[in-house]
């Protein structure tokens, strides 16, 4: 327990020592949603429903993107998408 | 910061509490507001939604459907580091209550203006301490003013109070439903840009992150910060332990800006946290908090005229509570008749005479306590009233005694 800090040594207001965006939560996924940017008519719905906020569209290339550090495969953009564009692949072992 | 040594021309206005707080907010430089209206705070947000509307102030007002909402979206707003007020009343402050301890412990010092009413039920909108006595452990500084003219200076010192990087602390300041809020009275007003320029803009602090140094304590997407995590037992108690700190570092920077304040307005509320009122050489006082003030002090003068020496003491800060202050200036007084506003239920007495009584614990020499709750729902508390509690206090001090010591006044047999 030693490495624990005192009230003076740490950040106000339960400010942790990283922030949030260090931890890469897509490891915590078992499912992984792979676009089919063929299929893809970039209605951007996806990006509407996902809860975690990692679809985005890429403007200079026109594509959507998943980021696959924050991505908890939940699956919702695969249950939303109008084209089945999204596909929601097993996590290797 | 900006000396400003003289007293400047201010404007005598016919304003309301709640008026005064909506003419003040104008005044402060406030970037954001989000309010829901509740009797008797209403005209707070009327008013200012007209300063809004005609373009008086650049200040983003939102609309909520909630004083839950109205509180969460000011923390969104203290966050990113706006300056964020908002305003209420009873059952909306209990709405509020989740988010008034989050609002602390984020350490935002968002300002709220409380208009006291009652709590239900029975249903009742004039005025008592029920609803801001119930967050009086919730980390932020409350004042309760006496009248129109405080509730708009206390609203220009809460920003700078509220925002000192010594204390980062939210502050509500309240005021009596209808006896303060409703009612109209000469008030002094101070030009524009000298409550800008005493108020100043919201300046960010700085935070010391690990993971990056020195950097901003406000929300930026290009620092991510993240704010109310989860913090479990290794960690909460010394978050806690901060806001403690703090709070015991505002008593300072409350005199401090209530002086430097007082140097432009040539208004004095006692030293910022408690007033006291013939207190050095009486023989009873009557503590209060709130409009009552006033009438005691009428109650007071009569008494003194009969030749019996009675002061009173308002406490103005109630959190942090001028302890030392009470301690000392009680010395030498024989008797205290404490006025709570706001019911025992199973307690020894109201919040004002428990918190008394804890603070007298340690004192030498200590003057006999008797509590009498008074005014509940709005029930008028006369001059008459209170000469009546001075005579009972002038039994007390005869009698030695001060059974019973909790006293209901002014209720029905
Ligand atoms: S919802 Fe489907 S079609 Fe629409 S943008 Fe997302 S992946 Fe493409
Ligand atoms: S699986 Fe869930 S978290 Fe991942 S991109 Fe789709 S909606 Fe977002």
């Amino acid at each position: 327990m030693s490495e624990l800090k005192g009230w003076k040594e740490i950040p106000i207001a339960g400010i942790p020592f990283k922030p949030g965006t260090e931890y890469k939560t897509g490891s915590w996924r078992t499912f992984k949603p792979v676009l089919d940017d063929s299929k893809c008519v970039r209605c951007l719905l996806c990006f509407v429903y996902c809860p975690e906020g990692c679809i985005t569209w890429n403007e200079t290339e026109n594509r959507v993107v998943i980021d696959y550090d924050f991505c908890k495969g939940c699956g919702i953009c695969a249950a939303e998408c109008p084209r089945q564009a999204i596909e929601m692949v097993l996590e290797a072992a | 910061m900006t000396a400003i040594t003289k007293k400047v021309e201010q404007k005598l206005l016919g304003l309301n509490g709640d008026e005064a707080v909506a003419r003040a907010i104008k005044q402060c430089n406030v970037d954001f507001v989000a309010a829901f209206p509740i009797t008797p705070q209403t005209i707070i947000v009327e008013r200012f939604s007209e300063y809004v509307a005609n373009g008086e102030v650049d200040t983003a007002f939102v609309c909520v459907e909630s004083e839950h909402s109205a509180l969460s979206a000011c923390v969104g707003a203290a966050a990113v580091g706006a300056r964020a007020f908002t305003a209420t009343a009873s059952q909306g402050l209990a709405l509020m209550h989740e988010i008034v301890y989050i609002a602390s412990s984020l350490r935002l010092p968002i300002v709220m203006a409380i208009v006291n009413r009652a709590l239900s039920g029975p249903i009742n909108i004039h005025c008592d301490h029920h609803d801001s006595m119930a967050e009086r452990d919730a980390c932020w500084i409350q004042f309760y003013c006496e009248d129109a003219q405080e509730a708009y200076d206390t609203t220009i010192q809460a920003f700078r109070i509220a925002e000192h990087p010594d204390i980062l602390l939210p502050v509500m300041y309240m005021m009596d439903a209808f006896l303060i809020s409703h009612t109209m009275q000469n008030v002094w007003v101070l030009p524009d840009e000298v409550v800008k320029e005493f108020v100043g803009y919201r300046k960010i602090p700085e935070v010391e992150i690990p993971f990056y140094g020195k950097v901003p304590f406000a929300m930026r997407p290009n620092v991510p910060l993240t704010l109310g995590p989860l913090d479990l037992f290794d960690y909460y108690y010394e978050h806690k332990m901060q806001q403690q700190a703090a709070m015991e570092r505002a008593p300072d920077i409350i005199k401090k800006v209530h002086d430097e304040y007082a140097e432009i307005s040539g208004r004095r509320y006692g030293d910022g946290m408690i007033v006291p009122y013939k207190v050095e050489d009486a023989d009873i006082v009557l503590m209060c908090i709130g409009s009552t003030a006033g009438t005691a002090r009428v109650a007071a003068d009569l008494a003194r005229q009969e030749g019996v020496k009675v002061g009173v003491l308002r406490i103005r800060s109630y959190r942090p509570f001028p302890a030392h202050q009470v301690r000392e200036l009680l010395k030498g007084v024989k008797v205290v008749g404490v006025l709570d506003r706001c019911g025992p239920y199973g307690a020894i007495g109201g919040p004002l005479y428990v918190e008394t009584c804890a603070t007298l614990y340690h004192a030498k020499e200590r003057p006999l306590l008797v509590d009498f709750i008074y005014g509940l729902g709005g029930r008028d508390m006369s001059v008459q009233d209170l000469r009546g509690i001075i005579a009972e206090l002038v039994d007390v001090m005869r009698t030695e005694s001060p059974e019973p010591t909790l006293r209901f006044r002014g209720v029905r047999e």
